[in-house]
């Protein structure tokens, strides 16, 4: 049980890959159901546009917690759940988005655009999910071997932007009490915080490595990371 | 007049639907279960309403509209009451704590005969009529409510306010055992009326919705409604009414001064900095339709904002 869960063989990652994908599938079946019943309470269409964006919410900072946890626990398989969680996450943002376009403004185009470029709030939420559609379009191995892989590496770094986007939407949309989208920040914070931590630790490692040996004819120009 | 005391049964200790609900959004919050096992929650029956005291007889009024009303269930589990949490089913699942009895509402400051009314004897101040009102919440949603209450003219009038008496102060009930400790807004929650506009025959003080006693969630045992202006303006579980000189400091104009004015009269021209009043969903509907100036209610109210630019009285 410890070794499949150090280190799955491939086959029990698939079926690991399977119960995750149907998991991350549950807030929507649920939601779904509960839209059909009408037990989502006197106001559905709040109910589930406020699910959908906290549902795009979790599953972003899911995504975001695969790398540190990776490399906390040792558990690099994690990283063959990353598209999916990522994929995910946009699946219930465009939801989310439909839910308002849709539900909620029923396709008033000439509202739409004045709430995109006029509330803050919503121009934030707009932008977050602009952001993360290229990144969903080149989540597959073709477009990592078309862009190569420091390019497509560069491009998926806006994750964090669109993540701090998508808790600025959140925090800007309640009227008093921030308590919930403060907890989103916290996790967000700490999940950017030892991204940057690590990064600083590795510096001052290189920084601090030993001077280049005498014998190379040439300077030796040493990269460190800002 | 009969009125039943309503210690007997208070109609919001018969909730086991907030239970289920809990557990329902345990299940969605968790991520975990099964769809089937989400289907089977969400195919419980709700509990068949309590029955709560009736109230009456009550008279009839020509400011009632005849839109179709909210489903009670809808008007008892949709509320905005800070105090008990900031999610829409909170008050329902907690304001069953609220003791309503005994309950004073004591009415004072620049009035010729300052007095502390037992909730009992206020219930009997004046004939008990329905009034049903849109309620237009500042969020854009809205309900229609039949509201049972008597005008609040009729309890100033009992205290005689001074002529010095230009503003009237409504301070709510807040007990920190019961209600949320967390400095949301500023507790107790205050709101505040020019006196022309707390003597206004539409304002009333509402002592129960579908001719029964008010649940506590809607702000028992007697609030304010305001139907002209956006809901937060009528203060629920109120005890202490308090004519004064200069305009009162109000809960939510003291958390977002640009978002929320003294006046707070519904306005789709004015929007919220943050979103849209052009337009509400009334709950049970799916469409959204406009808002109305005043709330509807302009051809009553319009004259008491003659000359003031409503965009800078906000």
């Amino acid at each position: 049980m410890l070794q499949m869960l150090r280190n799955p063989s491939a086959p029990q990652l698939a079926v690991i890959k399977v119960a995750v994908f149907l998991l991350c599938l549950l807030p929507a079946i649920d939601l779904a159901i509960g839209w059909r019943n009408d037990a989502l309470g006197a106001n559905p269409i709040e109910f589930l546009s406020r699910a959908g964006g906290e549902w795009t919410l979790r599953f972003l900072l899911i995504t975001l917690a695969v790398t540190p946890l990776r490399r906390l626990c040792g558990l690099h398989w994690l990283l063959r759940l990353r598209r999916m969680l990522g994929l995910f996450a946009f699946a219930y943002g465009v939801a989310h988005f439909m839910t308002w376009l849709w539900l909620d403004q029923f396709f008033d185009w000439a509202a739409i655009t004045h709430d995109i470029l006029e509330r803050p709030f919503i121009t934030v939420g707009f932008a977050a999910l602009v952001l993360m559609t290229p990144l969903a379009l080149t989540s597959n191995r073709f477009a990592i071997r078309r862009m190569g892989g420091r390019r497509w590496q560069a491009l998926h770094r806006s994750v964090y932007a669109v993540a701090i986007l998508g808790v600025a939407h959140f925090w800007w949309l309640v009227k008093a009490d921030v308590l919930e989208p403060l907890v989103y920040a916290l996790i967000l914070a700490a999940l950017l915080g030892v991204r940057a931590w690590w990064r600083e630790l590795e510096r001052r490692r290189q920084l601090a490595a030993p001077p280049p040996a005498r014998h190379l004819k040439h300077p030796v120009i040493r990269i460190v990371p800002k | 007049m009969l009125i039943k005391r309503p210690s007997d049964i208070v109609a919001s200790e018969i909730t086991p639907r907030a239970v289920f609900e809990d557990r329902r959004r345990f299940l969605v919050n968790a991520g975990l279960g099964l769809a089937a096992g989400a289907a089977m929650w969400h195919g419980m029956p709700a509990p068949a309403r309590a029955a709560a005291a009736k109230l009456g007889p009550l008279a009839d009024s020509p400011f009632s509209t005849s839109e179709a009303q909210t489903p009670y269930k809808s008007v008892t589990s949709y509320n905005n009451y800070y105090e008990f949490g900031t999610d829409k089913e909170d008050p329902a699942r907690n304001a069953a704590k609220l003791s309503v009895r005994p309950w004073t509402v004591s009415v004072e400051g620049l009035a010729g005969r300052p007095r502390t009314f037992d909730i009992d004897d206020l219930l009997k101040l004046a004939p008990l009529e329905e009034r049903i009102y849109r309620l237009r919440c500042v969020e854009a949603w809205s309900m229609v409510v039949p509201w049972v209450g008597f005008p609040l003219a009729a309890l100033l009038k009992e205290v005689e306010p001074l002529g010095s008496a230009k503003f009237v102060e409504f301070t709510t009930h807040y007990d920190p055992n019961i209600m949320t400790r967390r400095p949301i807004l500023d507790w107790p929650y205050t709101e505040g009326l020019r006196l022309d506009e707390a003597m206004h025959p539409l304002t009333i003080l509402a002592v129960g919705l579908y001719g029964e006693v008010m649940p506590n969630q809607n702000g028992a045992p007697v609030r304010l409604v305001v139907p002209w202006k956006y809901g937060f303006k009528s203060a629920k579980s109120i005890v202490t009414i308090r004519l004064t000189e200069k305009q009162p400091a109000t809960a939510w104009n003291k958390a977002g001064p640009q978002e929320y004015g003294f006046y707070s009269n519904v306005n789709p021209e004015v929007d919220h900095p943050r979103w849209s009043q052009a337009s509400e969903r009334r709950i049970g509907n799916f469409r959204k339709q406009p808002t109305l100036m005043f709330n509807g209610y302009a051809d009553q109210v319009a004259s008491l904002y003659q000359g003031m630019d409503l965009r800078k009285n906000y």
